[in-house]
């Protein structure tokens, strides 16, 4: 079609853009590395400045980049699951079940990892509640599965601040930097990589069945689309993504809402076009968001979901006001 | 319920149907036999079954009793994408929850005819373009489908149908926010449609205005809204007495230069 040609130039772009994103996040930093120390330190280079950049700054930088893709990609496909433009990754409770493994485990004090593990269990726990109750009496509407998780959000939330009213001060400030996001402890970034690339892929031979879904239900079944299996397998699907990102770096709040709706005010609503542009644009938000929040009054760190809510919110009004409906 | 094409295959055939609803019955058992170049009205006051019995025929809702073919399939016999290429089915007017272009929304009608990693090619865009121009919207294919007006959006889900270029059209209440000139428009679109020659296409519609089931329907089904179905030829169904029973309202019937008229009391 007329329009392929111009798809391609905007990819191209976003390309672009998350390289240089990607490439300011290694640069940029209390220790300032030139470009060339940045390629001879992915070539293998020895020395101090070679292991700064190779473990710490490239696994955040990963990690951030990575957990954008994820959210945005989720969020895209929860827009079209739920038929609502203003759902996001953590509408259906996947991210309060996060945090309140991932808050548990630190009021324990048990090792990273395990916080990790109990942050993905949280949600995977989560999403089978709120998958199990709102398919409890056989019929899967869209109205039943969103009441349902936003109730279990609700749930989590309560549990979530009774932790952290009970909590020891010391590990206050750490639970807050979770719940907010922070991809500085994301050690491990590489597997959440994968799943992006993998989940990314295999949404694009039915991306064009979401369009369909995304336009009724009833015309969607009328032109050949299995409505109820393309709406579990999306549901599991977005919730998988929104547990890798959450176990990662926290919840970033933001990206997941704002990203597909900037796509699609560019690209429009082909979902064939949309999610791959989704999970690119979200990454470079959200690399530029994690630098920011390292350097802009460094020595100090900001939680990167903060950064993410302060860009999101004046830009998702000025759409809103822009786009009256 | 044909005679005239007794020996012709039927496109849609149903036999011993009944539906149900919870405890209430919609309709009794009754059959029906459409055949290519036929056109289908089924009438009802409102809550009467008539769109779940459409639903019914359309294969997106198993019968409480008795069974539905398609071109002589059961529907649990045909995969859901050839279904899509021989039927399809107008949908009463959902509000659109994403923007998307006119041409756009009328590409969707274009899914079961792509496999799963096809584009839309050029030669889709152009039976599009020729939907659109079919109901009057040539010129409308850059515009958002959220500015548009109802009557609007309605020729749109039905050159969305068109595009879709099925045998069978089930269209739901197809005359819905359209102006009288465009009501008229639609039915003698789907009248030449079916007429067309060497082309096997019939019709089934829901339709709230008896006169103009009257001028374009061969056969008509009448729900009485208590379970009772009358089914059969127009002239043996459309008769005043019937009507004034199943919409609970007396009803006149006017002869007027050729055509027959039913006049609320």
């Amino acid at each position: 079609m007329r329009s392929g040609r111009r798809h391609r130039l905007v990819f191209a772009v976003g390309l672009l853009s998350a390289v240089l994103a990607l490439v300011w996040a290694l640069v940029a930093g209390d220790m300032p590395i030139s470009l060339g120390e940045v390629f001879a330190a992915l070539g293998g280079g020895e020395g101090m400045t070679a292991a700064i950049i190779r473990e710490l700054r490239l696994p955040r930088a990963v990690a951030a980049f990575v957990s954008g893709g994820l959210l945005a990609t989720a969020g895209a496909l929860m827009q079209v699951l739920l038929r609502n433009p203003l759902a996001d990754p953590y509408i259906l409770g996947i991210s309060g079940g996060a945090a309140v493994g991932a808050l548990l485990g630190m009021t324990l004090g048990v090792a990273a990892l395990a916080v990790d593990a109990l942050a993905f269990g949280g949600a995977l726990t989560a999403m089978l509640l709120v998958f199990g109750l709102a398919h409890g009496d056989g019929s899967w509407t869209q109205t039943r599965l969103l009441l349902t998780g936003v109730i279990v959000a609700a749930g989590c939330g309560a549990a979530v601040s009774l932790m952290l009213a009970l909590a020891p001060d010391t590990r206050v400030m750490s639970m807050l930097f979770w719940m907010m996001g922070d991809a500085s402890a994301a050690a491990r970034p590489w597997p959440a990589a994968l799943v992006l690339v993998v989940a990314v892929a295999a949404v694009q031979p039915f991306a064009r069945d979401l369009n369909v879904l995304a336009r009724g239900e009833l015309s969607a079944r009328a032109l050949g689309v299995q409505v109820q299996r393309l709406r579990m397998a999306l549901y599991v699907l977005a919730s998988l993504l929104t547990a890798t990102a959450v176990t990662l770096v926290g919840s970033v709040g933001f990206v997941g809402l704002i990203i597909p709706h900037l796509v699609r005010l560019v690209l429009g609503n082909d979902q064939r076009v949309l999610i791959p542009a989704a999970a690119l644009a979200g990454g470079t938000l959200l690399t530029l968001a994690d630098t920011a929040a390292r350097t802009v009054i460094a020595p100090q760190q900001l939680p990167v979901g903060v950064l993410t809510a302060l860009i999101g919110v004046p830009v998702f009004l000025f759409l809103l006001a822009r786009h009256p409906r | 319920m044909s005679a005239r094409h007794g020996d012709e295959a039927p496109l849609l055939e149903a036999e011993g149907l009944a539906l149900q609803v919870g405890e209430r019955w919609l309709c009794c058992e009754f059959s029906l036999r459409l055949v290519a170049g036929e056109c289908l009205a089924l009438l009802g006051p409102n809550g009467a079954g008539k769109t779940t019995l459409l639903h019914t025929l359309a294969g997106l809702r198993a019968p409480s009793v008795g069974q539905v073919r398609l071109a002589g399939k059961p529907y649990a016999a045909w995969p859901a994408l050839e279904a899509a290429r021989c039927r399809g089915l107008l949908v009463q007017q959902q509000p659109d929850q994403f923007g998307a272009s006119v041409l756009e929304t009328v590409l969707i009608g274009r899914h079961p005819h792509l496999g799963r990693w096809g584009w839309e090619s050029a030669a889709d865009e152009a039976l599009a373009r020729q939907a659109l121009a079919e109901v009057g919207l040539q010129g409308f294919e850059a515009r958002e489908v959220l500015t548009l007006s109802g009557g609007e959006r309605q020729r749109v889900a039905i050159a969305t149908l068109l595009a879709q270029a099925p045998q069978l059209f089930l269209l739901d209440e197809p005359l819905n926010h359209l102006d009288l000139h465009y009501q008229i428009t639609t039915l003698e679109l789907f009248r030449a449609l079916i007429r067309a020659q060497g082309m096997q296409r019939a019709v089934v519609m829901v339709l709230h205005d008896i006169n103009l089931a009257a001028r374009y329907a061969d056969h008509v089904i009448l729900l009485d809204g208590r379970g009772g179905v009358i089914a059969g030829d127009r002239e043996a169904v459309l008769r005043a007495d019937l009507l004034s029973q199943a919409f609970g309202h007396p009803l006149r019937r006017v002869d007027s230069a050729g055509r027959v008229i039913f006049v609320p009391d």
